[in-house]
């Protein structure tokens, strides 16, 4: 059986599963029920100085479908916990003493002033709990008062707070950035500067998920107003995927711990972060669409994928798909495929021909009787009847093998790579040596 | 030459052999990877799911259902084994339709369930497929426990117990294992031998030694095991049967069904003799099972009657739609009368009833169906076993605690819960775990 334990940054859990800091985390009912699920650990919903902020009294989510109203991305305008600091740490306590085995960190976040931050740690500290983290992510309410985002978008605040976190607390330090930025690797490279232990991303990306009509208002509508809000779910996975594999590509951060959030929803998503460079993964959308139990389909789901590749412990695959990782220029321009279509799984939908016909490179032909067939001559493997195609693996990418030669540009395929940084048409190439 | 469906009388080899391979082979076509992935789509994962508690064995549908959809197939079938061993089996012939899928919130939804008997077949077709036991025994606890009777109940309850270190043995009357999957359940349910290979499957997680035709009764004695084990499980199931009480119910070619359908399981189809005409009595599965398949082994004309109103038929809408489909005439509200003919059967004479507040009444008016094979399905009985009885099955109280102690009963034997594979499994399941804390305590 694999060993799903981690040690992330010197914060244990008996698995890489921790429920990121929000709802599913803003009490000791919840957290409890959650550990009882078998999540590994928790980020406490982010904990502010007194008195507590407030939320709004109307709808704090919007939500974006799929077929079959499958929730796809969600959006919120909630703001970081409001109840009193004490009863929160009260809690934290309470729960960390009775499950010393699950990671229990909190998330934090008070002005940018060096005291704020020198009162709230000590209390932290003082709960038992195993780190904390800082959430320089929430991009909306928080930031119009200078924290969350604003500081998040701000690398030398970033660094600037880590470092009189690192310099008033024992902790291990996460700190937690936001997505809304143009290069994430500056705000990781500053808090690696700062002294962070690690990063988590993503929080919440700024959107709007629909206008209302009749009001002419975006929602969720507050009394015929709408603010934006921050999106999650599997709809953000993407973004996040990429911003992790950025950070942990970039050496000046390369070997700072990360954990990896958004949109995580099944073992496979899991799998695809902490390939990227992830050690441990937080997840809140799909535990607040499918409630804590989906935890149990995350580890049989890894535990099995792992046993049967041979795959010992998480951190034997953290970062295996980071060297793999490359830049456009980089790509191998003698590799060449073409489209194939599998005749008996095909049902002749011709949503390929449409893309294709339409939008691509009429690589693809249609008979009187229906046949779709890829047309080799023109197919540049774009790989776009791949995507629309309703049925799995009904077409697929060939490679064509060197020696022979591409119908399409009569050329023969090279064994050789060659990418833009030699290849003639680029001014700025470089003769390979 | 086959002898084709219009000879009068009683014969076999009336088909084609490729049609008997055709009628006898699924009748379901098992989910393909695409397909079971778009069904299991459409599971809610709904929150303390309506289909689980719906579920005898109480297999968490949910969870497996989304392991499918994660492509851990293999994961799903040991979320469903987990509860029930016999899952395999399960996923072929429980009534879904009267079970998890009647609770799925999309039959409320859209009058159209999450196909999970399919789902749950895609699973364990998966993992059994595999060749490999997905449990491990726990160190040998030194225990002996008797498991009487080698059915769903008595598998199941010999699996549990081994998986906890006991040392099982197996004891039945018949040749082979398997109780009424292997000699009961229609074979279009379970074709190509599925009942055996899964006994198969489920006896690799070993300590099970299958000691056959043994007879409980007859070559073992209760006193004996319960001397020779430290505790015994009864799972006799229901070997006798009702007479139908009628004139005329001695002629020849009137035949109680379940020993027409056992018959039918253990044979070449092509051998079993069916008649032109025949008549089925009873409005259980076994009579929808009997009626079905003597369709389909040709028979031309083939009438199923019940004594009572449709909506107290036992079988479910959907077998007894099943049986339309296949041929077979339905009717309601008669009650035989009399079987008539020289020496063998030729005709049945019903009278129709009325079902009123004061019981079921003849209300005089009679017809008569021609018969040259009358199949009787009117329900079965427990043989003799002495333990203190509830009617006329074993009494119990928890999980399966007999009157005498050290000795457990469940499945159709025992009083309470239906007779069904799934529930055999299910208080199979349940006195293990409850013998195991006694042998634990
Ligand atoms: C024709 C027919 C069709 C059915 N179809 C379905 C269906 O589609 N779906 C469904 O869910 N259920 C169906 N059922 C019901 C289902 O088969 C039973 O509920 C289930 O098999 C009960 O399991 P069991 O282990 O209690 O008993 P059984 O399966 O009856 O097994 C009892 C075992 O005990 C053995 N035995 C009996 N007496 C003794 C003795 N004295 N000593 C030693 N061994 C003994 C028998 O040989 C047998 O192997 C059907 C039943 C019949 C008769
Ligand atoms: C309602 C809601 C409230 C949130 N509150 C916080 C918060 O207080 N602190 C924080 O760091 N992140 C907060 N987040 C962001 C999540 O922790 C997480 O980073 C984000 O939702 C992406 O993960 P997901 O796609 O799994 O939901 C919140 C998210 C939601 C949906
Ligand atoms: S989930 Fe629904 S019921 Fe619960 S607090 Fe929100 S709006 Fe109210």
């Amino acid at each position: 059986m694999a060993d799903l334990s981690i040690n992330f940054a010197g914060i244990k859990s008996p698995n890489p599963f921790w429920l990121a800091s929000a709802p599913p985390t803003d009490k000791e009912y919840n957290v409890r029920r959650a550990f009882e699920a078998g999540w590994g650990g928790v980020v406490w919903k982010t904990l502010g100085l007194d008195p507590s902020v407030v939320n709004v009294n109307g709808p704090r989510y919007g939500a974006i479908y799929g077929a079959d109203r499958r929730l796809l991305g969600l959006n919120n305008i909630e703001l970081i916990t409001d109840r009193p600091l004490e009863t929160n740490l009260q809690e934290i306590k309470s729960v960390k003493r009775d499950y010393p085995d699950r990671a229990v960190v909190v998330s934090l976040m008070v002005p940018c002033e060096e005291w704020a931050w020198k009162q709230i740690l000590p209390l932290v500290e003082e709960t038992g709990a195993d780190g904390v983290e800082l959430n320089f992510g929430c991009p909306h309410g928080m930031s119009e008062r200078g924290m969350g985002a604003a500081v998040g978008q701000v690398p030398e605040y970033i660094e600037m707070v880590t470092r009189w976190v690192k310099q008033n607390t024992r902790m291990p330090c996460i700190v937690k950035l936001t997505p809304n930025i143009t290069d994430v690797r500056l705000p990781a490279e500053a808090a690696h500067r700062g002294g962070a232990d690690a990063v988590s991303l993503i929080n919440t990306i700024n959107s709007i998920t629909s206008v209302n009509l009749d009001l002419f208002a975006p929602e969720p509508t507050i009394d015929g107003k709408g603010a934006h809000g921050g999106y999650c779910g599997p709809a953000v996975k993407p973004i996040a995927l990429n911003m992790v594999a950025e950070i942990g590509r970039n050496p000046e951060t390369a070997n700072l711990p990360i954990s990896g959030i958004g949109g995580i929803t099944t073992w496979r998503d899991a799998a695809e972060f902490i390939a990227l460079g992830a050690g441990s993964v937080q997840v809140c959308t799909a535990a607040m669409t499918y409630g804590f139990k989906i935890v149990d389909e995350m580890i049989s789901g890894l535990s099995q994928w792992m046993d049967e590749k041979g795959h010992e412990s998480i951190d034997a695959i953290t970062g295996r798909a980071i060297p793999n990782c490359s830049d456009w220029k980089h790509l191998n321009l003698n590799y060449v495929a073409k489209a194939k279509i599998d005749q008996d799984l095909c049902i002749s939908c011709g949503r390929c021909f449409a893309a294709c016909e339409d939008t691509s490179h009429q690589a693809i032909s249609m008979s009187e009787d229906r046949t779709f067939e890829v047309i080799d001559e023109e197919c540049v493997a774009c790989n776009l009847c791949v995507n629309v195609c309703p049925i799995e693996d009904c077409i697929t990418m060939e490679e064509m093998a060197a020696g022979t030669t591409d119908p399409r540009t009569g050329k023969v395929v090279e064994e050789e790579f060659a990418d833009w940084t030699t290849h003639p048409n680029n001014p700025a190439a470089v003769a390979a040596e | 030459m086959t002898r084709g469906t219009r000879i009068d009388g009683i014969a076999a080899g009336r088909l084609e052999a490729e049609q008997y391979t055709q009628n006898f082979g699924d009748l379901y076509t098992p989910l393909d990877r695409h397909e079971a992935q778009v069904a299991s789509d459409r599971c809610y994962f709904c929150y303390d799911a309506p289909c689980v508690t719906a579920c005898p064995t109480t297999i968490d549908i949910p969870l497996f259902i989304r392991q499918i959809a994660t492509d851990t197939p293999e994961a799903a079938a040991k979320t469903i084994f987990n509860q029930n061993i016999l899952g395999g089996m399960c996923a072929r012939v429980c009534p879904t339709e009267q079970l998890c899928e009647e609770a799925c919130v999309r039959e409320a939804a859209e009058g159209k369930p999450v196909q999970i008997g399919l789902l749950q077949r895609y699973a364990t077709d998966t993992l059994m497929g595999r060749d490999t036991h997905p449990f491990t025994r726990a160190a040998t606890t030194g225990k002996t426990v008797a498991v009487v009777g080698a059915g769903p109940a008595g598998l199941s309850a010999a699996h549990r117990l081994a998986m906890h270190g006991h040392d099982v043995t197996l004891y039945d009357a018949r040749p082979k294992p398997g109780g009424l999957n292997e000699y009961g359940i229609a074979a279009y349910k379970t074709p190509e031998d599925f009942a055996q290979a899964e006994v198969d499957w489920l006896m690799k997680i070993g300590g099970i030694t299958f000691k056959h035709d043994q007879k409980l009764g007859a070559e073992i004695a209760l006193d004996s095991l319960a001397d020779q084990h430290d505790a015994v499980f009864l799972a006799i199931g229901l070997s006798g049967v009702n007479a139908l009480g009628a004139q005329g119910d001695t002629l020849e070619n009137v035949t109680d069904a379940v020993r027409f359908i056992d018959a039918l399981r253990q044979s070449d189809k092509s051998a079993v003799p069916v008649g032109r005409n025949v008549v089925v009595i009873g409005g259980g599965m076994t009579a929808v099972d009997a009626a079905v398949q003597s369709r389909l082994l040709g028979a031309e004309n083939v009438s199923m009657v019940y004594r009572r109103d449709q909506s107290r038929m036992s079988a479910s809408t959907k077998e007894q739609d099943h049986a339309a489909h296949e041929g077979v005439r339905l009717i309601f509200n008669a009650q035989p009368v009399a079987v008539h003919g020289s020496g063998a059967a030729q005709q049945v004479e019903f009278e129709y009833t009325v079902d009123g507040p004061g019981g079921l009444t003849g209300t005089g008016e009679t017809f008569q169906l021609p018969a040259d094979q009358v199949l009787v399905a009117i329900g079965q009985t427990l043989g003799a076993v002495s333990v203190d009885l509830d009617g006329r099955k074993i009494a119990v109280t928890g999980a399966g605690r007999t009157s005498r102690d050290g000795v457990w009963a469940g499945g159709d034997c025992a009083a309470g819960g239906d007779d069904l594979t799934v529930t055999a499994v299910a208080e199979g399941r349940d006195a293990a775990e409850d013998i195991h804390a006694y042998l634990s305590a």
